[in-house]
């Protein structure tokens, strides 16, 4: 049987060239970064070096970015860390309804254990966030508002700039999680006028396990780590030497994925693979918004068949792809971002995420939707047909 | 593992398991049993797939551990399966769960009546979700871990017997298995006993081969229903402890706490032993009796599930608990509930709880059941 991943919103098969990076910082480089001796130089350099690299993927200033465990991290650490530094102005958040659980559990853990208020915002049927909304939600005591730039379960992009645009006229920190835009589409911190931004080596070819926040200067924030001194005391912990560079070479190789070339010879592939599932197969809705989206991600509905087993019959098929987002539990539960669209119950319960990449081919995107279909149908035709 | 059997009326029957080849399905708690039902099966050439069930999640974060379907015997199942090499899938069924399982047990507590949790699980999830989604994912056979045996001759109606094990038959459990069902099921350890299950698992290395076996209601691990109707919120109002005349001799916690036939927590003073005999929970009132006094000689059963219905001479015999013995059954009154004259006299019948018919040779096949319900009136 032919495996083929279509995952990859999920994570990304690592690049042989950034596991071919980080072999020496198992090995022979083992130091210390912040060793003052000998041992720690290299590790030191090869850090500094990666975060050159992936500072300038976002348009950043190096000093600027820390290194977290990953795209988790970084979120937690963006609103704790904002949300901190600002408690004694107000302790009001600005969020939406379709964000990661990273930062939805976040910020419902900061309403129970710290007194903050959070405002989610709601999606349009299509999952868009209107920038008008966050204008009308700001309040005196807003200090942060966050949204997403691409939401991985629809692949919607967001008008970040224009909501940045709305919260620093009130001025108000902004932050988005970009761990899903990142290779993907633009990213740069200064067109999108952000405070903050998240983002993750994994999704990108590169290693699990490491993560950046970009913190604009001067922007409010306290630590949520606290140890050794490391990144300037704004993230402590011995560094992940070795995941760190994998981020760096893997930021440096994705130079090629977010080409225009790539880009559009993905967002090709997407669209003929949708295009042919929605011509064979009657009872299916696009769920997302179909204009602003990334060029690698569809997300199905498939009215009359059982999610569960349709996933389950694709799996033993050898195709890997998701029902919302893995995160949630590894088990099959329903998307916290579908129900957000106030879609019609019969849409919720089939839905499937294809997230294409770098490795897809042609006959990777064909074989998908032939087997798709033929599984649609069979399904289909077990419970009686549409 | 597999035997023939003969029948009352001298039918031979086999028990099958599935064939080489055959893509089986085994529902997967993480404990020794199923783990044991998916290393055999794999033994013998299967194209096993595990299916692990998520169904619940105490809320409250000091609840006890232990039971089934924790994230460690979640966690269990899916290594068991991985030490085979096999694929493992975890189900999230918590919703269906609450609603076919949680909300009616909390219910019929506080109602008055004993419920069997275990009963409905098998009918609505395990036997229903499961054995669809088994269907789906173009499986041949659905195999568990029940110590009950599935005999076939040879027609897609295979009959229910109790497990070779006497101590550890689940055949009680089963009594609601929907008929349509039966054709795709498998219940491999039905010709074992618990031991020769335990070797079984040592000589496959099955890594849950050391694991206690679970006696709980896996959602109450520990076994106090009462504190779990309590955080819950499903406790019912103190009351009046009252005798068969009606005169109070004390006073209790709540209705739900309270089984018919229990004869501790009652803290009556009385010359000779007070069993619960009926509780009113309209009324608030446990009425108890001395234990000559909770005899009965006619049984209510509504939900009624026939596996095979009895041959006119036959002798059947019906099962009011799990652990209780058999009564014979003189008459069986079919209607919108089953009436079931007893010449036999039954002891501490509860409401709620599952019956179930026997018959056969040695009154060893199970023939249906249903759930016990108050006579009308």
């Amino acid at each position: 049987m032919k495996r083929i991943y279509v995952d990859h919103n999920a994570t990304t098969p690592v690049d042989p060239r950034v596991l071919e990076s980080m072999w020496p910082y198992y090995s022979e480089e083992w130091g210390n970064p912040s060793s003052v001796h000998w041992a720690g130089q290299g590790p030191k350099d090869a850090i500094e070096d990666a975060r050159e690299i992936v500072a300038g993927m976002i348009g950043a200033r190096p000093r600027d970015l820390f290194f977290t465990s990953g795209g988790t991290e970084a979120d937690n650490t963006a609103l704790l860390g904002v949300g901190f530094a600002l408690k004694d102005r107000g302790r009001h958040i600005i969020t939406s309804s379709v964000e990661h659980k990273a930062i939805l559990d976040t910020a419902s853990a900061m309403e129970d254990l710290h007194g903050f208020e959070v405002t989610l915002l709601p999606v349009d049927s299509l999952g868009r966030t209107n920038p008008e909304d966050v204008r009308a939600a700001l309040r005196d005591d807003t200090v942060l508002v966050s949204i997403m730039l691409a939401n991985n379960e629809l692949g919607n992009i967001n008008p970040v700039r224009a909501i940045a645009d709305i919260a620093h006229e009130a001025g108000v920190v902004v932050h988005t999680d970009a761990v899903n835009a990142l290779g993907k589409i633009p990213t740069n911190v200064v067109d999108l006028d952000v405070d903050l931004m998240s983002i993750s080596a994994h999704k990108i070819y590169g290693p699990k396990g490491v993560g950046a926040l970009y913190v604009k200067r001067k922007t409010p924030f306290e630590p949520l780590l606290r140890g050794g001194g490391q990144e300037k005391k704004r993230r402590c912990g011995t560094y992940n030497t070795a995941g760190i560079v994998g981020f760096g070479r893997a930021a440096a190789l994705s130079d090629g994925s977010s080409s225009p070339e790539e880009v559009a010879r993905v967002g090709a592939l997407r669209d003929r693979m949708e295009a042919r599932i929605l011509q064979e197969l009657d009872g299916v809705e696009r769920n997302g918004d179909p204009e602003a989206r990334l060029p690698n991600t569809t997300n199905l509905s498939f009215a009359a068949v059982d999610g569960e087993g349709l996933v389950l019959s694709l799996d033993l098929k050898g195709i890997a792809l998701s029902t919302g987002s893995a995160c949630t539990s590894g088990s099959l539960d329903p998307s916290h971002v579908l129900v957000a669209l106030g879609k019609d119950p019969k849409w919720l319960d089939a839905a499937l995420r294809i997230s294409i990449g770098r490795t897809t081919t042609e006959a990777d995107v064909d074989e998908v939707a032939s087997i798709l279909i033929t599984e649609v149908k069979r399904l289909r035709a077990a419970v009686g047909g549409l | 593992m597999s035997g023939s059997y003969s029948s009352h009326q001298g039918e031979q029957f086999e028990e099958q398991l599935p064939e080489p080849g055959s893509r089986v399905v085994v529902a997967m708690s993480g404990g020794v049993d199923s783990s044991v039902v998916a290393a055999l099966l794999h033994e013998r050439g299967c194209e096993v797939i595990g299916i692990t069930l998520s169904l619940w999640e105490d809320p409250d974060p000091c609840a006890p551990d232990g039971g089934c379907c924790t994230p460690e015997d979640i966690l269990d199942a899916r290594r068991v399966c991985a030490d085979l090499g096999v694929r493992h899938f975890l189900l999230n069924y918590r919703a269906p769960f609450e609603e076919q399982v949680i909300k009616p047990f909390i219910e019929a507590y506080q109602s008055g009546q004993t419920p069997n949790p275990c009963v409905r699980c098998n009918n609505h999830l395990k036997f229903d979700m499961l054995v669809q989604r088994a269907r789906e994912i173009e499986a041949d056979w659905l195999a568990t871990g029940h110590y009950a045996r599935l005999m076939r001759d040879g027609t897609d109606r295979p009959r229910l017997f109790k497990g070779k094990d006497e101590k550890k038959d689940q055949s009680y459990f089963l009594a609601g298995t929907p008929p349509e069902a039966l054709g795709m099921l498998s219940f491999p350890l039905g010709g074992l006993t618990k031991a020769e299950v335990r070797d079984c698992a040592e000589r496959l290395q099955v890594r849950t081969s050391g694991k206690p076996d679970s006696q709980d209601v896996c959602f109450i691990p520990g076994g106090d229903t009462e504190a779990f109707l309590r955080r819950q919120g499903g406790d019912a109002p103190p009351g009046d402890i009252v005798d068969e005349s009606g005169a109070v001799l004390g006073r209790h916690r709540g209705v739900h706490g309270y089984t018919i036939g229990q004869r501790r927590g009652i803290g009556v003073a009385a010359p000779e032993p007070l069993y619960v005999k009926r509780i009113d929970a309209a009324n608030r009132r446990l009425v108890v009796a001395t234990a000559d006094r909770l005899y009965v000689s006619e049984l209510h059963a509504a939900d009624w599930n026939w596996l095979r219905r009895p041959a006119p001479e036959e002798s059947v015999y019906a099962r009011v608990r799990y652990r209780a013995s058999a009564s014979r059954v003189a008459k069986i009154h079919e209607g919108e509930a089953l009436r079931l004259e007893l010449s036999e006299a039954a002891h501490a019948v509860a409401s709620g709880q599952a019956i179930a018919l026997y018959g056969g040779e040695g009154a060893t096949e199970l023939l249906g059941g249903g759930r016990l319900v108050l006579p009308e009136g």
